[in-house]
């Protein structure tokens, strides 16, 4: 993935400076355009897409077919119709998607901005889509980018321009980007005329993490263009007065572009299993026409060589060989019953995903009223198969938890200090040092330990500062306040800049000796209360401080932080944790004030602000699984190395101390607490973090940063030597302290949890955390019980862990007396009655041995072992374990599986599992943007799934079977007819109602029902889990029900064709009046068989059957109207006036539909409360008392039937 | 989606709280109980076997009357010289005796019939032209393709009516003869208004030209007739003038195609305004004159002709009534299964879990 970044013609070359570029490369400009087609490339492209659907390939060659002559069954142009339907609307809705894009485009187009023009010397406004490569942009604060941009100045003195990347990734905190490093030490305004430099940079890629490049001076200077130079489209530019870049990548090529792929496209189970009888109707079909022509070879046969008057010869006049017309009467049967692959079907299940994917989008129960954000599907075509789901995986960390972390407890050099209680005690110990007022590194070691571990807090991470009152405004350093424009050289500001800032400094003084051991601002642990308990705000400089503040008005004044509201400092974080340890480090006293690229400002409680000089941070990564901070002492003048991680990591890398003197013994004895305590914390559900620190020698330092430079310098493969660099860095670390962060389960996770199982969902927590953790958590939100077994597999080799579940297998064995333990079952589909009988063991398996199971040859064992089990918990795995696990329970056991996770290390697991949730919680976006839905809370799963996964798969199974029913029913019809007709293709039905049929007369109701029918309430649903079972077991539509509804639709059909064929037999009936009828028929049937199937009535299935009937009367009464030679070859002129006024007509129409779905009446009330009897008790015994009449009243048929 | 983010507040995506958007419209769920289902299904046997009932008496009360000619009494030679199609053109003439026991009351509608003629095949009935029997002047002479291969005779001219379907038209003629103690009588027949009216009107026109003083025979010269006839389409009726050309209601009435391989077709209705057929037919011994064209041996087909009365609903057919009352009967005994099985278990559906 690494483009080679050097200038070849693959690379982009942008020559600047000169109007006239040597060498013309295109480069596409900043008009984007996400529509799919243009006006004149809508029809080609968007048929050729449609073309790509085997059904639609399937219809055009039918409607081809009825163009030959010898086979043709309708008027040709007509039969075009259906295709030409199906095609248009899908066409339309493409339009219409498109129209919208094309919309939003123009409307993005249309922003202004300001770019520099070459002619006029000035900046310009301009629309966004007239920025070119290599433009001069000037954005101003709060600014949206309009294309990425290369940041060439800025008007913050330390040459830093602050982004939003809230819609690129989600996340809100603030990142600092920096300028090219050759026009840091600009210090006038950049002028863009004078610009005279090359850049060269990578080709454009989606990698929003990367950017490399050079940009090379008249000079012959080269400085390298890094990520942090680069200001991606997209963002919004803030705390900074105003900045000014160079177009690099513009339009299509920006990264926020690249990134941006639309909605997924994933089939679901049901649409899978449709396809396979979509398949057996193809059968059906062909042999119905396969058993047409044969009869119509035979009928041709017994009539030998004396042609009967009524037999056509064949245009040409010569007789048709009874083989021949056979052969091609075949091809005819294909056109006729062309209806029973259900044309209208997929464009119908379409418009039903869509109707449903609203509804999901409008319930109000999925919606968050704190972030005031609602349910988003992300997938639009898979929503029934959130009704069908078998096994869960979720993440725990902002998913089972609401991911904000509270500070909890911590210990420093082996000793144990909780946050609420013990506060004093730590912070007492840190004042006593002012008394000595020694340096720091003659203090006792425990002391230095300490302030270490608090600085240690403060500086190890990436945390902004900002201040809330001027939202998104940069918090500065104490360099003193930092006038905006206009207010630069007022000399009274800075008079009163002085004031304060003298002020301050003597005060904190004093207040340290009024305050004595300084209680005053121990007793709160807040900073308020230090500042409140100070005399000095109520003296008259403070309130200067104030007044200036307001008497400025309209000159934005940067608060100046740690003086004035130094309580009211926010930090913005990338992660909960490193906000939790920095408002916590803050809470003792030891705040970040400041943090710059090179510089981190901390204030302690005696020592004033200390500035740190940040020489490197080596940020954190899911391998390392820590981050190091290095810095310069400021009091010791020491490279000191602070890291934070995960303690598994960093106890790994801790120097052991050797035991020989009693130092060592200490040290050892501190890690064994240590340890110990933060097994401690891990059984409290504490999320455990460890803090070493590192002192180098200034030769160790210089080794290191030679190679690490070198690793910053690279060209190719950076990251992975960056990663060998912190690796090297990273070792014989001294073990400071450990922290405990408590991150607090969301609001009802047990109960959702509980009634997810109890619908038979098999839970599984995959997450990176400590085993303890886990193990917590899980028993906090009811994953476990208390008397559940637990079986643990930790094991540290492959033979051992495949040792550890054979003994476990023999474990089963044991119990299984005790516990009726059962043979692992055949079919994936039993496993859920299985999982109800073994309720007693959870398996908890941490990442290590997760490795090993995984393995091949390991894998099915590990499966059975966890099938067995009511609850899997994997712990500290990987996210690429996390995705393996997924696939393997997906694969192997062949469920349905959903992946439910919010942060960017959940996105594979999301990918791979059959649906993918993400919480749009607080880890930033990369989990909604890879999921299927997006959730506010956990807790909403249980409506999503529960509720409208069960109406979504029952509506959508439903109406797929009554589709096939319909369709085989009608086209039933025509082929009773051919034992009439010599097999000879004709149909009695006119070509117009046999096409129209199912695309007006008898679509609209079913849609109607598809969509807003409810088998069950959405209370009795989520009271009864039970009933989920039911989507889980594809009850509503098994492959045999499949058959099921052929059957019934050919008894229906044989119904509908022989009464009327009776009651006209014998008569001077003529074809289509004998045939129009029974289309009405048919219509009817059909309708009241939906009727039968709607458990719902509202106004709009009444009105779609309303509208339905009126309109086949309508369009039959206009059609028979209309022209007595245009339908030709058929003449329906008149047909249905005169059947209107005829009583036979209206007898037929009350007797056929009753005599055909009469079984079906009384079949289908059987089969329904059969069904529902498993349920039944748990109605009777929970149901709401409304509901129970209803209940009794099906119970009461079952008896009867 | 534009809109909603215009009025931005805390809570400015809350989905509305409509009952549609919320899926809470009111809904009626159909409660099959004992109490609504029952008496449902007894409405609906009572209804069903009443009617059932009424259907049959009034179906009893019609007759009919079917004698196969096919080779019937003399008919046996024509049928015999049919076989050959050498004679097409040599006349046959036979009768055939009937006698009829009960009076016919009311309109008696005399049919021919055919059995095994299948003139619901795709392709035969697809070989016409309506815009040539329609009148249409481009139709007369240029024939749609849809009349292949019956669209020129061999000399050439095109055909009308062209197509397979007029080609077949049936051309025996029947008299019917009342033989009573006063003497033979033909009885007479409206051979005319045996169509829909708007066929005649309508869908069946003599092409249209400016010179109204044209005979029929004018008007289609230059077309040829078809192959099986032994007159041309304007001669077809020599006593009405007015029934000849393509509104000649026996070639309408050909032209409505059967939806059955046996079918029979109305021929003529009785005129009731002579003695002694103002009550129908009267009963006694009849015979019919055939003029014996119409050959069926080639497909094992029968001839036949029916005498018939007709009820509001229909002819002779007994399936309806039975159909009703067979139905009925069903629901009902449903009906009492259900009522002694919700009696036996008790009203209260609790008592069926013991």
């Amino acid at each position: 993935s690494n483009w080679p970044c050097k200038p070849t013609p693959t690379v982009r070359k942008q020559n600047k400076g000169d109007d006239s570029p040597q060498k013309k490369i295109h480069y596409s400009d900043n008009e984007i355009k996400t529509t799919k087609y243009t006006l004149l490339s809508f029809l080609p492209k968007n048929l050729f897409e449609q073309f790509h659907r085997f059904a639609n390939v399937y219809f055009v060659f039918i409607a081809l077919l009825n163009f030959v002559p010898v086979c043709n069954a309708f008027q040709p142009q007509l039969a075009l119709a259906p295709v030409v339907f199906i095609l248009s609307v899908t066409a339309i809705k493409d339009l219409w998607e498109d129209y919208r894009r094309h919309r939003s485009d123009k409307e993005i187009n249309h922003m202004d901005c300001l770019v520099y023009s070459r002619y006029k010397h000035q900046y310009m406004e301009r629309f966004w889509k007239e920025a070119r490569v290599g433009d001069f942009i000037r954005l101003r604060c709060n600014e949206i980018l309009p294309a990425d941009v290369l940041l060439l100045s800025s008007s913050d003195p330390d040459r830093l321009v602050h982004i939003e990347t809230a819609t690129l990734d989600g996340e809100t905190n603030l990142k600092q980007r920096r300028v090219v490093c050759s026009f840091l030490d600009l210090d006038c305004d950049f002028d863009p005329s004078k610009y005279n430099s090359v850049i060269e940079c990578e080709k454009p890629n989606n990698d929003l993490a990367r950017f490399r490049g050079y940009i090379t001076h008249r000079s012959g200077r080269r400085d390298g263009l890094y990520k942090d130079n680069l200001l991606l489209r997209g963002c919004t530019i803030r705390n900074t007065e105003e900045c000014v870049g160079i177009v690099i990548y513009a339009g299509h090529e920006t990264k926020a572009m690249l990134n941006n792929n639309g909605p997924r496209y994933k089939r679901s189970k049901l649409e899978k299993q449709m396809n396979v009888d979509v398949g057996w109707c193809v059968i059906i079909l062909l042999v119905m026409c396969l058993f047409s022509a044969i009869g119509h070879g035979l009928w041709m046969y017994q009539y030998g060589d004396k042609r009967p008057v009524f037999d056509v010869l064949s245009p040409e006049g010569a007789e048709l060989s009874p083989v021949l017309s056979a052969i091609y009467l075949f091809l005819t049967m294909i056109i006729v019953f062309q209806v029973l692959i259900p044309v209208s079907l997929f464009v119908s299940i379409e418009i039903v995903k869509i109707c449903q994917v609203y509804f999901i989008h409008q319930d109000q129960d999925l919606y968050d009223e704190e972030t005031d954000s609602h349910l988003q599907c992300r997938a639009l075509n898979i929503t029934e198969d959130l009704g069908q789901m078998q096994y869960i995986f979720s993440d725990k960390t902002g998913t089972l938890t609401e991911n904000k972390m509270v500070f909890r407890r911590c210990t420093v050099a082996g000793v144990e200090y909780s946050h609420d209680a013990n506060g004093e005690t730590i912070l007492s110990q840190m004042t006593f040092k002012r008394f000595h007022s020694q340096s720091l590194s003659q203090l006792p070691s425990d002391l230095t330990d300490i302030i270490d571990f608090f600085i240690a807090l403060t500086i190890c991470n990436t945390v902004v500062v900002s201040s809330p009152n001027q939202p998104r405004q940069k918090v500065g350093t104490d360099s003193g306040p930092r006038w905006k424009i206009g207010t630069e050289g007022s000399p009274v500001l800075r008079k009163l800049r002085q004031v304060v800032g003298s002020g301050r400094s003597r005060l904190t003084g004093e207040s340290w000796l009024t305050g004595g051991s300084g209680r005053s601002w121990l007793t709160g642990g807040s900073g308020r209360s230090w500042l409140t308990g100070g005399s000095w705000l109520t003296g008259g400089s403070g309130c200067s401080g104030c007044s200036m503040q307001t008497g400025s008005s309209g000159c934005s004044m940067q608060t100046e932080p740690g003086a004035l509201e130094e309580g009211e400092l926010r930090y913005e974080a990338e992660s909960p944790d490193e906000a939790a340890l920095v408002y916590a480090a803050r809470a003792y006293k030891c705040s970040l004030v400041g943090r710059l690229p090179d510089q981190v400002t901390v204030e302690l409680p005696d020592l004033g602000k200390l500035s740190f000089e940040l020489l490197h941070t080596l940020g954190f990564d899911s391998t390392r699984k820590r981050m190091s901070v290095v810095v310069r002492h400021p009091l010791t003048d020491q490279i000191t190395v602070y890291t934070k991680g995960a303690d598994s990591v960093i106890m790994d890398l801790i120097t052991l101390p050797s035991t020989d003197d009693s130092k060592g013994k200490r040290q050892r004895k501190i890690l064994y607490k240590t340890q110990n305590y933060l097994n401690l914390y891990a059984a409290d559900g504490l999320r455990t973090l460890c803090i070493a620190k590192k002192v180098m020698t200034k030769e160790e330092y210089a080794v290191w940063l030679r190679h690490h430079l070198e690793a910053e310098t690279a060209i190719q493969g950076r990251e992975e030597l960056l990663f060998q660099s912190a690796l090297r860095l990273e070792i014989n670390l001294h073990l400071l302290g450990a922290t405990g962060v408590e991150d607090r389960l969301q609001d009802g996770v047990p109960e959702t949890i509980a009634s997810l199982r109890k619908a038979g969902l098999q839970i599984w927590v995959l997450t990176g955390d400590k085993q303890e953790t886990a193990i917590n958590i899980a028993y906090a939100c009811k994953l476990l019980e208390p008397d559940d077994e637990i079986i643990t597999l930790n094991a540290d080799s492959q033979v051992r862990s495949s040792h550890s579940t054979l003994t476990l297998r023999s474990f089963q064995k044991d119990y299984a007396p005790a516990y009726s333990f059962p043979p692992p079952p055949p079919s994936p589909s039993s496993s859920q009655t299985q999982s109800f009988l073994v309720h007693r063991l959870g398996l908890v398996i941490d990442g290590r041995t997760l490795a090993y199971a995984l393995d091949s040859s390991l894998d099915e064992k590990f499966l059975q072992v966890a099938r067995s089990c009511r609850s899997v918990l994997c712990c500290r795995s990987t996210p690429l374990q996390k995705s393996m696990v997924v696939k393997l329970v997906r694969n192997k056991l062949k469920v349905m599986t959903l992946a439910i996770g919010d942060g960017a290390n959940d996105v594979s697991m999301i990918q791979v599992a059959d649906v993918g949730v993400g919480i749009s919680g607080q880890e930033g976006m990369q989990a909604v943007m890879a999921s299927d839905f997006a959730l506010p809370r956990f807790r909403n799963l249980q409506k999503l799934l529960l509720v409208h996964g069960h109406w979504c798969y029952s509506r959508l199974a439903n109406m797929i079977l009554y589709f096939f029913y319909k369709n085989a029913m009608f086209v039933a019809l025509i082929f009773w007819y051919q034992f009439y007709c010599g097999f000879s293709g004709s149909a009695m039905i006119d070509q117009w109602y046999l096409i129209f049929f199912n695309l007006m007369f008898s679509a609209f109701p079913q849609l109607i029902t598809g969509t807003l029918d409810k088998d069950v309430s959405s209370e009795t649903l989520q009271e009864l889990p039970q009933l989920y079972m039911n989507g889980q077991n594809s009850e509503e539509y098994k492959p045999y029900m499949f058959w099921m509804t052929m059957i019934d639709a050919f008894y229906q059909s044989l119904v509908c064709f022989f009464i009327p064929y009776f009651a006209y037999a014998d008569s001077d009936v003529d074809l289509l009046t004998w045939g129009t009828p029974i289309t009405t028929l048919a219509l009817f049937t059909i309708l009241i068989h939906l009727g039968l199937e709607t458990k719902t009535w509202t106004w709009m299935n009444w009105v779609s059957i309303t509208f339905s009937v009126g309109l086949f009367f309508t369009v039959a009464l206009c059609y028979n109207a209309s022209c007595p030679t245009c339908y030709s070859p058929s003449n329906p002129y008149w047909t249905m006036q005169r059947l209107l006024r005829e009583p036979l007509f209206y007898l037929l129409c009350v007797i056929t539909p009753v005599a055909a779905l009469l079984p079906r009446l009384v079949r289908g009330r059987c089969v329904s409360v059969y069904e529902s009897e498993n349920v039944w008790d748990v109605h009777v015994c929970s149901r709401p008392h409304s509901e129970m009449l209803n209940t009794t009243g099906v119970v009461d048929l079952t008896v009867k039937c | 989606m534009g809109k909603a983010k215009a009025n931005a507040g805390p809570l400015a995506r809350r989905p509305d709280n409509s009952a549609f958007k919320q899926q809470r419209l009111p809904a009626w769920s159909p409660m099959l109980t004992a109490q609504t289902v029952l008496p449902f299904f007894y409405g609906m046997a009572i209804v069903c076997v009443l009617l059932g009932v009424w259907l049959l008496v009034t179906v009893q009360n019609t007759h009919e009357l079917k004698v196969d000619y096919t080779h019937a009494g003399s008919c046996d030679k024509c049928f015999e010289k049919r076989k050959d199609r050498a004679n097409a053109n040599q006349s046959c003439n036979c009768t055939v005796v009937f006698n009829i026991e009960n009076t016919f009351k009311g309109d008696v509608f005399f049919y021919y019939g055919l059995i095994n003629f299948h003139q619901n095949l795709r392709q035969y009935m697809d070989s016409r032209d309506d815009g040539q029997m329609i009148g249409r002047n481009k139709n007369l002479k240029n024939p749609s393709y849809y009349c292949e291969p019956f669209i020129k005779d061999k000399n050439g001219l095109p055909i009308a009516p062209c197509g397979a379907v007029a080609n077949s038209m049936f051309n025996d003629s029947f008299t019917l003869m009342y033989h009573s103690a006063a003497g033979s009588r033909v009885v007479p027949l409206f051979r005319k208004g045996i169509t829909w009216y708007t066929d005649k009107n309508v869908k069946f026109r003599n092409p249209q030209v400016e010179n109204k003083t044209l005979t029929l025979a004018q008007v289609f010269e230059g077309t040829g007739q078809p192959l099986y006839w032994q007159k041309p389409v304007y001669d077809l009726d020599p006593w009405d003038r007015n029934n000849n050309g393509f509104i000649n209601e026996d070639l309408i009435v050909w032209m409505r195609e059967a939806a059955f391989p046996n079918f029979k077709k109305l021929y003529g209705v009785l005129n009731r305004a002579i003695e002694p057929f103002t009550d129908g037919l009267p009963a006694g011994n009849y015979s019919v004159l055939i003029s014996y064209n119409f050959p069926v041996e080639y497909f094992q087909g029968r001839k036949e002709v029916v005498l018939s009365t007709v009820s509001w609903f229909g002819g002779q057919n007994n399936f309806l009534p039975v159909a009703y009352l067979v139905t009925g009967c069903l629901i009902l005994l449903l009906a009492v299964i259900l009522t002694a099985v919700w009696w036996k278990f008790g009203k209260n559906g609790r008592n069926m879990k013991e």
